[in-house]
């Protein structure tokens, strides 16, 4: 009996709406932009942080990654200016030793030296980034190999004349012929080529310090850490507009990786505390995935409030249109109701007919409006390219208010009206 | 017409009994609207109907008629004195319990017929039954019925505003009597009407009563009043005089 009265409710409340269609149209247009709004901005702010994190993430978040910096412009200028100097900074084999033997909970400590140089095979020349490292690299920071080896203990050893290339640059260097078993060129010595890699993703993607959104850079070529060391030496020259700068440094980035989170947690402070007690001029930084995900989810969860509660006030806004429209719906009809009430409708039966309307206008328009806001993200995706993700909770959350707006903002219409004197009701006009 | 009326109660009178299905006892309103200005709108009315009875009420403008049905329709709580609806004393009843009342022993029949817009014709009549719950779709064989019985069975989809006067105002006498009340209360119901459809809708309210089922009726129309049994006069909130029509109809307390 209570489900049939429901059902005839509703569409009774259908056909009062119905009667007028461009009114309930227009008011439903309010719920409907704002639920809308609500899942397109939280879908927006979901795929944005989402990439920001997936990018954090790959760099591991079990390790702590150290990279040598050039210490500030004042200090260097402290030198003879116009001649040759030599600059000497950065991280050095001796800190890789410290943090391996008095930093509790270090698994691996992988040390590596990066150097800019121009590779060339017969006519192509590519710059790119020589990667002196070791072999347990290919772990620790994680790239695919997809054809011959990477480099091994042995190579390592040996200070073997071998190198992996990354995929992009291979192609590059070899639009034609088989890279496997060639040899390339760097500066004056000659690397056999023994395996192609592809990256999951480096720290030296991120060409500045804090910045996330750098472009890959897929020209690595990665030869043994003791052959960088025997091949290119501790000190390396380089050209800048006219003049020669020399530099001496040992290794450009130690990567420390740690047994666990917790791990992380404590080796922070004392890796800070170690590095500064032997790096006085500050040439180094320190990063944390873990810290920076931490980040990253807290600046997250502040932009998804501050979008929700914009999306909220629209909806709110549309809340009011529909009270609005109701309060008149109900003057209007005022002999209606009053000839409901002669013919035997309660205080509640018209509570409920107008509640029902209301609801009716605002779940109708949460459903367009969860429609139009799936589909916003993926057009803005398909767009701009920009990453969205339309989480399940976003979409419940923004039909939910849509339904409760329906309930609170119809609830006083709908007293209203079923407050009415039935005499006076009836009187009415 | 006369004659109609006349006629027609010999088969009820079995009926009349001396059952008053209606008994009022010392009825006031009072409309307090300021400190100075207080409205007896009644002012101590005793009343009784019986089963059957055919009752008109008549008087002046301002005398209190429209008060008086509100009243024995249930829509209106009276200040002071009780009010007997079939066994129940209405004059204490609760809010809700007045909308039951109203639905299921009470019709009414409107000056201004009433109906619904956004409905047909067969949804109009059954708007009572929706709400005692009654399943519609099991009734509607006997709404369908009543349509008939009003001569708009070849209407039902229709909406109040394609129908005539008349034709709403039989919509308004279906549903009065959809839900089989114990009396049918009409103020004005040919107020709006020329003289014609008036007297066609006048006609079937004296089937219905013929029927068994008993009328009280408000009208300014002396021609109205006639088919009645019973007229009662009422003047300033009080009756003045009641006229016995028909010999033998059983008079008032
Ligand atoms: N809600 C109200 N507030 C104040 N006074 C009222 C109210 N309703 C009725 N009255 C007064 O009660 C008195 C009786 O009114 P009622 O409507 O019963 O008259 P009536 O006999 O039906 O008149 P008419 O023939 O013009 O319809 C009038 O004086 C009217 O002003
Ligand atoms: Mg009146």
């Amino acid at each position: 009996m209570v489900g049939f009265k429901v059902i005839s409710s509703v569409k009774l409340g259908i056909k009062s709406l119905l009667l007028h269609k461009l009114r309930s149209g227009l008011t439903m247009l309010g719920i409907i932009f704002g639920v809308c709004s609500v899942i397109a901005m939280l879908a927006i702010g979901e795929g944005a942080s989402y990439e920001a994190q997936e990018a954090i993430k790959k760099l591991g978040s079990n390790n702590i990654i150290i990279r040598s910096l050039k210490p500030a412009e004042e200090s260097q200028k402290s030198g003879n200016v116009g001649r040759t100097f030599m600059l000497e900074y950065g991280l050095t084999y001796a800190d890789g030793a410290r943090l391996a033997d008095t930093i509790p909970g270090v698994s691996r400590v992988l040390p590596m030296r990066i150097i800019r140089e121009a590779v060339r095979f017969d006519q192509n020349e590519v710059p790119c980034q020589v990667i002196g490292t070791l072999p347990f690299y290919q772990e620790i920071v994680g790239v695919d190999l997809l054809r011959g080896r990477f480099l091994t203990d042995y190579d390592e050893l040996y200070q073997e004349g071998v190198c992996v290339l990354t995929m992009g640059l291979a192609s590059r260097l070899f639009p034609y012929q088989d890279p496997l078993k060639m040899s390339l060129k760097v500066a004056s010595s000659y690397y056999k080529i023994v395996g192609i890699v592809r990256e999951r993703n480096t720290v030296e993607q991120r060409s500045q310090p804090g910045k996330l959104t750098e472009e890959p850079l897929d020209n690595n070529i990665y030869i043994p850490l003791s052959t960088s060391r025997s091949r290119f030496g501790e000190v390396l020259t380089r050209r800048t507009a006219g003049s020669f700068q020399m530099e001496k440094i040992e290794l450009h980035q130690i990567t420390v990786q740690m047994k666990d989170t917790t791990a992380v947690e404590t080796a922070d402070p004392q890796i800070r505390t170690l590095l500064k007690h032997f790096h006085a001029n500050n040439d180094y930084e320190l990063i944390v995935p873990l810290e920076l995900l931490r980040q990253a989810r807290q600046t997250q969860r502040i932009f998804n409030i501050v979008l929700g509660s914009i999306a909220a006030i629209s909806l709110l806004v549309g809340g009011i249109g529909i009270m609005n429209i109701m309060l008149a719906t109900v003057t209007e009809r005022t002999r209606e109701i009053g000839v409901r009430r002669a013919l035997g409708a309660k205080k509640r039966d018209i509570t409920a007919q107008f509640l029902v309307e209301t609801v009716v206008l605002s779940i109708g328009g949460g459903v367009v409006g969860v429609i139009i806001g799936v589909i916003t993200p993926i057009m803005v995706t398909h767009l701009s390219g920009m990453k969205t993700i339309v989480t399940v909770p976003s979409v419940l959350l923004a039909f939910g208010i849509s339904g409760a707006i329906g309930i609170i903002f119809g609830l006083y219409p709908a007293n209203a009206a079923a407050q009415l004197d039935p005499i006076e009701a009836l009187r009415h006009e | 017409m006369k004659k109609v009326a006349e006629s027609k109660p010999a088969a009820t009178s079995s009926g009349n009994g001396s059952r008053a299905i209606i008994r009022i006892e010392g009825i006031k309103k009072t409309y307090v609207l300021s400190a100075e200005n207080i409205v007896h709108a009644l002012n101590g009315v005793d009343l009784s109907i019986h089963q059957g009875s055919y009752v008109a009420i008549m008087g002046p403008s301002g005398s209190g008629k429209s008060t008086m049905l509100n009243i024995l329709g249930c829509l209106d709580r009276p200040t002071a004195g009780n009010y007997w609806l079939g066994g129940d004393n209405v004059a204490t009843m609760p809010d809700d319990e007045l909308s039951v009342a109203r639905g299921k022993k009470i019709g009414f029949i409107f000056q201004s017929y009433n109906l619904i817009a956004q409905l047909t014709v067969i949804e109009n009549i059954q708007v009572p039954l929706f709400y005692q719950g009654v399943d519609l779709a099991r009734s509607h064989d006997r709404c369908v019925e009543l349509a008939r019985l009003v001569g708009l069975g070849d209407r039902l989809d229709h909406r109040p505003a394609q129908l005539s006067g008349g034709q709403q105002q039989r919509v308004a006498i279906a549903r009065s009597l959809v839900n089989d009340p114990i009396m049918i209360l009409a103020d004005e119901p040919t107020g709006n009407l020329d003289s014609r459809t008036g007297t066609e809708v006048l006609e079937m309210i004296d089937h219905l009563n013929a029927d068994g089922k008993t009328i009280v009726l408000v009208t300014h129309d002396d021609k109205v009043a006639a088919r009645a049994h019973r007229v009662i006069h009422m003047k300033d909130g009080v009756i003045d005089r009641e006229v016995l029509n028909r010999p033998g109809a059983p008079a008032g307390s």
